[in-house]
Protein backbone atom coordinates (compact mmCIF):
# COMPACT_ATOMS: atom_id res chain seq x y z
CA UNK A 1 0.00 0.00 0.00
CA UNK A 2 1.29 3.25 -1.33
CA UNK A 3 1.05 6.26 1.45
CA UNK A 4 1.63 9.72 0.84
CA UNK A 5 2.94 11.97 3.58
CA UNK A 6 2.15 15.32 2.68
CA UNK A 7 3.98 16.41 5.80
CA UNK A 8 5.25 15.43 9.04
CA UNK A 9 4.25 18.00 11.45
CA UNK A 10 5.65 17.87 14.63
CA UNK A 11 4.25 18.70 18.05
CA UNK A 12 5.26 19.68 21.39
CA UNK A 13 4.74 16.35 22.35
CA UNK A 14 7.04 15.22 20.41
CA UNK A 15 10.08 17.32 21.89
CA UNK A 16 12.03 15.67 24.40
CA UNK A 17 13.33 16.71 27.71
CA UNK A 18 15.92 18.90 27.00
CA UNK A 19 15.06 19.58 23.84
CA UNK A 20 13.16 23.17 22.52
CA UNK A 21 11.44 23.90 19.27
CA UNK A 22 9.88 27.14 17.68
CA UNK A 23 6.04 27.07 17.59
CA UNK A 24 4.46 27.65 14.45
CA UNK A 25 0.64 26.80 14.76
CA UNK A 26 -2.16 26.18 17.51
CA UNK A 27 -4.70 23.63 16.04
CA UNK A 28 -7.46 24.14 18.95
CA UNK A 29 -10.13 27.02 18.87
CA UNK A 30 -12.17 28.62 20.54
CA UNK A 31 -11.41 29.27 24.57
CA UNK A 32 -8.61 26.78 24.55
CA UNK A 33 -6.83 28.67 21.81
CA UNK A 34 -7.13 32.12 23.56
CA UNK A 35 -5.76 30.18 26.63
CA UNK A 36 -2.36 28.94 25.15
CA UNK A 37 -1.91 32.32 23.01
CA UNK A 38 -2.48 34.24 26.35
CA UNK A 39 0.01 31.71 28.15
CA UNK A 40 2.77 33.08 25.32
CA UNK A 41 2.26 29.95 23.24
CA UNK A 42 2.27 32.57 19.98
CA UNK A 43 3.59 31.63 16.49
CA UNK A 44 7.25 32.00 16.20
CA UNK A 45 7.36 31.67 20.48
CA UNK A 46 10.54 28.97 21.59
CA UNK A 47 9.48 26.93 23.66
CA UNK A 48 11.98 24.71 25.98
CA UNK A 49 10.83 21.41 27.51
CA UNK A 50 11.83 21.57 31.03
CA UNK A 51 10.43 17.99 32.47
CA UNK A 52 7.86 15.51 32.36
CA UNK A 53 5.93 14.92 35.35
CA UNK A 54 6.57 10.93 36.96
CA UNK A 55 3.43 9.38 34.60
CA UNK A 56 4.38 11.47 31.97
CA UNK A 57 1.75 13.31 31.74
CA UNK A 58 1.59 16.95 32.47
CA UNK A 59 4.93 18.11 30.77
CA UNK A 60 6.58 21.27 32.36
CA UNK A 61 7.37 23.73 29.12
CA UNK A 62 9.71 26.86 29.48
CA UNK A 63 7.86 29.81 27.77
CA UNK A 64 8.78 32.99 27.87
CA UNK A 65 10.20 33.23 31.02
CA UNK A 66 7.65 31.14 32.91
CA UNK A 67 7.45 27.57 33.60
CA UNK A 68 4.13 26.58 32.65
CA UNK A 69 2.57 23.17 32.90
CA UNK A 70 0.46 21.63 29.96
CA UNK A 71 -1.10 18.77 29.12
CA UNK A 72 -0.31 16.02 26.71
CA UNK A 73 -3.33 16.61 24.92
CA UNK A 74 -2.71 19.98 24.66
CA UNK A 75 0.47 20.06 23.78
CA UNK A 76 -0.29 17.99 20.75
CA UNK A 77 -2.41 20.66 19.21
CA UNK A 78 0.53 22.94 19.10
CA UNK A 79 2.82 22.31 15.86
CA UNK A 80 6.46 22.64 16.22
CA UNK A 81 9.57 22.91 14.54
CA UNK A 82 13.57 22.40 15.58
CA UNK A 83 15.13 25.11 13.11
CA UNK B 1 -21.13 34.75 38.23
CA UNK B 2 -19.54 37.51 40.02
CA UNK B 3 -21.57 40.22 40.53
CA UNK B 4 -20.64 44.28 41.04
CA UNK B 5 -23.86 45.07 43.00
CA UNK B 6 -22.21 43.62 45.75
CA UNK B 7 -18.77 44.97 45.95
CA UNK B 8 -18.09 46.96 48.76
CA UNK B 9 -16.14 49.76 46.37
CA UNK B 10 -19.16 50.05 43.37
CA UNK B 11 -18.91 53.28 41.59
CA UNK B 12 -17.74 56.80 42.64
CA UNK B 13 -16.49 56.53 46.30
CA UNK B 14 -16.04 60.23 48.05
CA UNK B 15 -13.29 62.49 45.99
CA UNK B 16 -11.15 62.31 49.01
CA UNK B 17 -10.88 58.57 48.60
CA UNK B 18 -9.29 57.32 45.53
CA UNK B 19 -9.52 53.64 44.14
CA UNK B 20 -6.61 52.29 42.83
CA UNK B 21 -6.65 48.91 41.24
CA UNK B 22 -3.71 46.38 41.36
CA UNK B 23 -3.49 44.27 38.54
CA UNK B 24 -0.23 41.98 37.18
CA UNK B 25 0.89 38.44 35.98
CA UNK B 26 1.40 35.97 38.88
CA UNK B 27 4.54 36.15 41.03
CA UNK B 28 5.81 40.18 39.11
CA UNK B 29 5.89 41.14 43.00
CA UNK B 30 2.72 42.49 42.82
CA UNK B 31 2.14 42.24 46.76
CA UNK B 32 5.37 43.64 47.30
CA UNK B 33 4.56 46.80 45.61
CA UNK B 34 1.23 46.87 47.55
CA UNK B 35 2.92 46.09 51.17
CA UNK B 36 5.38 49.07 50.45
CA UNK B 37 2.89 51.62 49.26
CA UNK B 38 0.32 50.50 52.05
CA UNK B 39 3.08 49.84 54.63
CA UNK B 40 2.15 46.43 55.19
CA UNK B 41 -1.45 47.76 56.59
CA UNK B 42 -3.49 45.67 54.98
CA UNK B 43 -6.11 43.08 55.57
CA UNK B 44 -7.63 40.38 53.00
CA UNK B 45 -11.45 39.94 52.28
CA UNK B 46 -13.89 37.76 50.46
CA UNK B 47 -15.10 38.71 47.28
CA UNK B 48 -19.13 37.94 48.04
CA UNK B 49 -19.92 34.00 47.39
CA UNK B 50 -16.02 33.15 45.73
CA UNK B 51 -12.82 31.58 47.48
CA UNK B 52 -10.67 33.68 45.97
CA UNK B 53 -9.48 36.25 48.10
CA UNK B 54 -8.22 39.91 47.45
CA UNK B 55 -6.11 42.49 49.86
CA UNK B 56 -6.99 46.00 50.02
CA UNK B 57 -5.24 48.33 51.83
CA UNK B 58 -4.77 51.97 52.07
CA UNK B 59 -2.27 54.80 52.23
CA UNK B 60 -2.08 59.03 51.86
CA UNK B 61 0.10 61.11 49.74
CA UNK B 62 0.54 64.53 49.14
CA UNK B 63 -2.88 64.40 51.21
CA UNK B 64 -4.66 62.23 49.13
CA UNK B 65 -6.27 59.13 50.85
CA UNK B 66 -6.26 55.93 48.32
CA UNK B 67 -7.09 52.32 48.60
CA UNK B 68 -5.20 49.99 46.66
CA UNK B 69 -6.77 46.84 45.98
CA UNK B 70 -4.63 43.90 45.00
CA UNK B 71 -6.60 41.78 42.33
CA UNK B 72 -5.48 37.99 41.88
CA UNK B 73 -2.26 37.61 39.31
CA UNK B 74 -3.53 36.79 36.03
CA UNK B 75 -1.68 36.40 32.19
CA UNK B 76 -5.62 37.58 30.81
CA UNK B 77 -8.70 38.98 31.19
CA UNK B 78 -10.65 36.92 29.35
CA UNK B 79 -12.73 35.59 32.42
CA UNK B 80 -11.72 31.87 31.86
CA UNK B 81 -11.21 31.51 35.51
CA UNK B 82 -12.88 32.54 38.42
CA UNK B 83 -9.33 34.62 38.93
CA UNK B 84 -9.51 36.49 35.67
CA UNK B 85 -12.86 37.26 35.67
CA UNK B 86 -12.74 38.91 39.49
CA UNK B 87 -9.63 40.73 37.80
CA UNK B 88 -11.78 41.61 35.08
CA UNK B 89 -15.01 42.55 36.83
CA UNK B 90 -13.17 45.37 39.37
CA UNK B 91 -11.27 46.89 36.79
CA UNK B 92 -14.05 47.09 34.29
CA UNK B 93 -17.37 47.14 36.07
CA UNK B 94 -15.98 48.52 40.38
CA UNK B 95 -14.51 51.75 38.01
CA UNK B 96 -11.46 52.08 39.78
CA UNK B 97 -10.37 55.49 39.76
CA UNK B 98 -7.04 54.06 38.04
CA UNK B 99 -5.35 50.88 37.37
CA UNK B 100 -1.83 50.34 38.37
CA UNK B 101 0.09 47.05 36.35
CA UNK B 102 2.95 45.59 37.57
CA UNK B 103 5.11 43.94 35.31
CA UNK B 104 8.30 41.45 35.63
CA UNK B 105 11.00 43.10 34.09
CA UNK B 106 12.64 40.12 33.06
CA UNK B 107 10.27 38.69 31.48
CA UNK B 108 8.28 41.92 29.85
CA UNK B 109 7.27 40.31 26.53
CA UNK B 110 5.26 37.59 28.51
CA UNK B 111 3.82 40.27 30.23
CA UNK B 112 2.50 43.13 27.65
CA UNK B 113 -0.23 41.06 26.97
CA UNK B 114 -2.02 41.44 29.92
CA UNK B 115 -1.15 45.46 29.05
CA UNK B 116 -2.55 45.81 26.13
CA UNK B 117 -6.17 43.96 27.63
CA UNK B 118 -6.16 46.73 30.22
CA UNK B 119 -5.26 49.47 27.82
CA UNK B 120 -8.64 48.25 25.65
CA UNK B 121 -10.90 48.56 29.03
CA UNK B 122 -9.50 51.73 30.60
CA UNK B 123 -7.56 54.49 29.50
CA UNK B 124 -6.31 55.19 33.41
CA UNK B 125 -3.21 53.26 33.44
CA UNK B 126 -0.39 52.96 35.01
CA UNK B 127 2.39 50.93 34.11
CA UNK B 128 4.87 49.44 36.62
CA UNK B 129 7.73 47.57 35.53
CA UNK B 130 9.33 45.82 38.63
CA UNK B 131 12.00 43.75 39.58
CA UNK B 132 14.38 46.35 37.75
CA UNK B 133 16.60 44.86 40.02
CA UNK B 134 16.81 41.28 39.19
CA UNK B 135 16.68 42.43 35.59
CA UNK B 136 19.65 44.44 35.65
CA UNK B 137 21.65 41.29 37.40
CA UNK B 138 20.73 39.05 34.07
CA UNK B 139 21.58 42.18 32.03
CA UNK B 140 18.41 43.42 30.79
CA UNK B 141 18.11 46.85 30.45
CA UNK B 142 14.33 48.53 30.05
CA UNK B 143 14.01 51.91 28.07
CA UNK B 144 11.35 53.17 30.29
CA UNK B 145 10.99 56.21 28.25
CA UNK B 146 10.48 54.70 25.03
CA UNK B 147 7.55 52.23 26.66
CA UNK B 148 6.12 55.34 28.28
CA UNK B 149 6.08 56.94 24.73
CA UNK B 150 4.78 53.32 23.04
CA UNK B 151 1.89 52.70 24.80
CA UNK B 152 0.73 56.39 25.59
CA UNK B 153 0.42 55.78 29.43
CA UNK B 154 3.21 56.74 32.57
CA UNK B 155 6.01 54.26 33.18
CA UNK B 156 7.58 53.77 36.22
CA UNK B 157 10.96 51.37 36.77
CA UNK B 158 10.69 49.98 39.87
CA UNK B 159 12.43 47.49 42.47
CA UNK B 160 9.93 47.40 45.21
CA UNK B 161 12.53 45.17 47.52
CA UNK B 162 14.39 47.49 48.12
CA UNK B 163 11.95 50.34 47.64
CA UNK B 164 13.55 52.11 44.46
CA UNK B 165 10.94 53.84 42.56
CA UNK B 166 8.04 53.82 45.17
CA UNK B 167 8.08 57.50 45.75
CA UNK B 168 8.00 58.64 42.28
CA UNK B 169 5.45 55.79 41.44
CA UNK B 170 3.37 57.27 44.30
CA UNK B 171 3.94 61.03 42.35
CA UNK B 172 2.44 59.55 39.25
CA UNK B 173 -0.28 58.08 41.10
CA UNK B 174 -0.81 61.72 42.42
CA UNK B 175 -0.48 63.20 39.14
CA UNK B 176 -3.22 61.22 37.07
CA UNK B 177 -5.65 61.14 39.92
CA UNK B 178 -5.10 65.33 39.97
CA UNK B 179 -5.80 64.98 36.09
CA UNK B 180 -2.31 66.18 35.27
CA UNK B 181 -1.56 63.27 33.33
CA UNK B 182 -3.21 62.76 29.77
CA UNK B 183 -2.58 59.41 28.55
CA UNK B 184 -3.02 58.17 24.48
CA UNK B 185 -3.29 54.48 25.24
CA UNK B 186 -2.03 52.40 22.31
CA UNK B 187 -4.28 50.09 20.69
CA UNK B 188 -4.55 46.43 18.99
CA UNK B 189 -5.58 46.97 15.51
CA UNK B 190 -7.00 43.69 14.37
CA UNK B 191 -7.64 42.46 10.58
CA UNK B 192 -9.88 44.59 8.38
CA UNK B 193 -12.60 42.00 8.76
CA UNK B 194 -12.79 41.81 11.74
CA UNK B 195 -12.36 45.72 12.53
CA UNK B 196 -15.18 46.04 10.20
CA UNK B 197 -17.30 43.82 12.83
CA UNK B 198 -15.86 45.88 15.34
CA UNK B 199 -17.41 49.19 13.82
CA UNK B 200 -20.78 47.44 13.18
CA UNK B 201 -21.28 45.91 16.39
CA UNK B 202 -19.97 49.32 17.98
CA UNK B 203 -22.26 51.22 16.64
CA UNK B 204 -25.75 49.49 17.26
CA UNK B 205 -24.62 48.28 20.66
CA UNK B 206 -23.82 52.33 21.81
CA UNK B 207 -27.26 53.38 22.94
CA UNK B 208 -27.28 50.29 25.03
CA UNK B 209 -23.63 51.05 27.14
CA UNK B 210 -23.50 52.67 30.10
CA UNK B 211 -21.65 56.20 28.56
CA UNK B 212 -18.07 54.77 30.48
CA UNK B 213 -17.70 51.41 28.82
CA UNK B 214 -16.03 50.80 25.78
CA UNK B 215 -18.02 50.02 23.21
CA UNK B 216 -14.67 49.01 21.32
CA UNK B 217 -13.90 46.45 24.51
CA UNK B 218 -17.93 45.37 24.15
CA UNK B 219 -18.00 44.94 20.72
CA UNK B 220 -15.00 42.51 20.99
CA UNK B 221 -15.88 40.50 23.99
CA UNK B 222 -19.11 39.78 22.07
CA UNK B 223 -17.58 38.98 19.23
CA UNK B 224 -15.94 36.09 21.30
CA UNK B 225 -19.30 35.29 22.22
CA UNK B 226 -18.58 35.94 26.15
CA UNK B 227 -22.03 37.10 26.98
CA UNK B 228 -21.49 37.69 31.01
CA UNK B 229 -20.29 40.98 30.39
CA UNK B 230 -24.28 42.32 29.80
CA UNK B 231 -25.23 41.50 32.66
CA UNK B 232 -24.11 44.93 33.27
CA UNK B 233 -25.28 46.69 30.54
CA UNK B 234 -28.34 48.85 31.63
CA UNK B 235 -28.36 51.26 29.06
CA UNK B 236 -26.91 55.16 29.00
CA UNK B 237 -27.93 58.17 30.95
CA UNK B 238 -30.41 58.73 28.56
CA UNK B 239 -32.18 55.70 28.48
CA UNK B 240 -32.79 51.81 30.09
CA UNK B 241 -33.43 48.77 28.25
CA UNK B 242 -34.14 45.91 29.63
CA UNK B 243 -32.31 42.65 29.77
CA UNK B 244 -34.28 40.71 27.11
CA UNK B 245 -34.62 43.55 24.23
CA UNK B 246 -30.50 44.19 25.13
CA UNK B 247 -29.84 40.21 24.61
CA UNK B 248 -32.56 40.19 21.38
CA UNK B 249 -30.34 43.23 20.01
CA UNK B 250 -26.88 41.59 21.02
CA UNK B 251 -27.89 38.07 18.90
CA UNK B 252 -29.12 40.39 15.64
CA UNK B 253 -25.82 42.11 15.65
CA UNK B 254 -23.98 38.81 15.87
CA UNK B 255 -25.90 36.98 12.91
Amino acid sequence: MNRIVISNPLSLVDIPVGGSARVVNILTIGANRRRLLDLGLVPGSQVEVIRRSPAGNPTAYLIKGTLIALRNDDARQILVDTN
Amino acid sequence: MIKNTSLPIQGKEPASNFVIALAGNPNVGKSTVFNRLTGLKQHTGNWPGKTVTRAEGTFSHRNRRYTLVDLPGTYSLHASSTDEQVARDFICFSRPDLTLVVCDATCLERNLNLVLQILEITDRVILCVNLLDEAERKGIYIDIDMLTRKLGIPVVGTAARSGRGLSRLKDVLDDMVAGKIATTPWQVIYDPELEASISEIEKRLTPYLPDWISSRWAALRLLERDYSILEHFTGNKNEQFPQPVLKEEVALCLQ
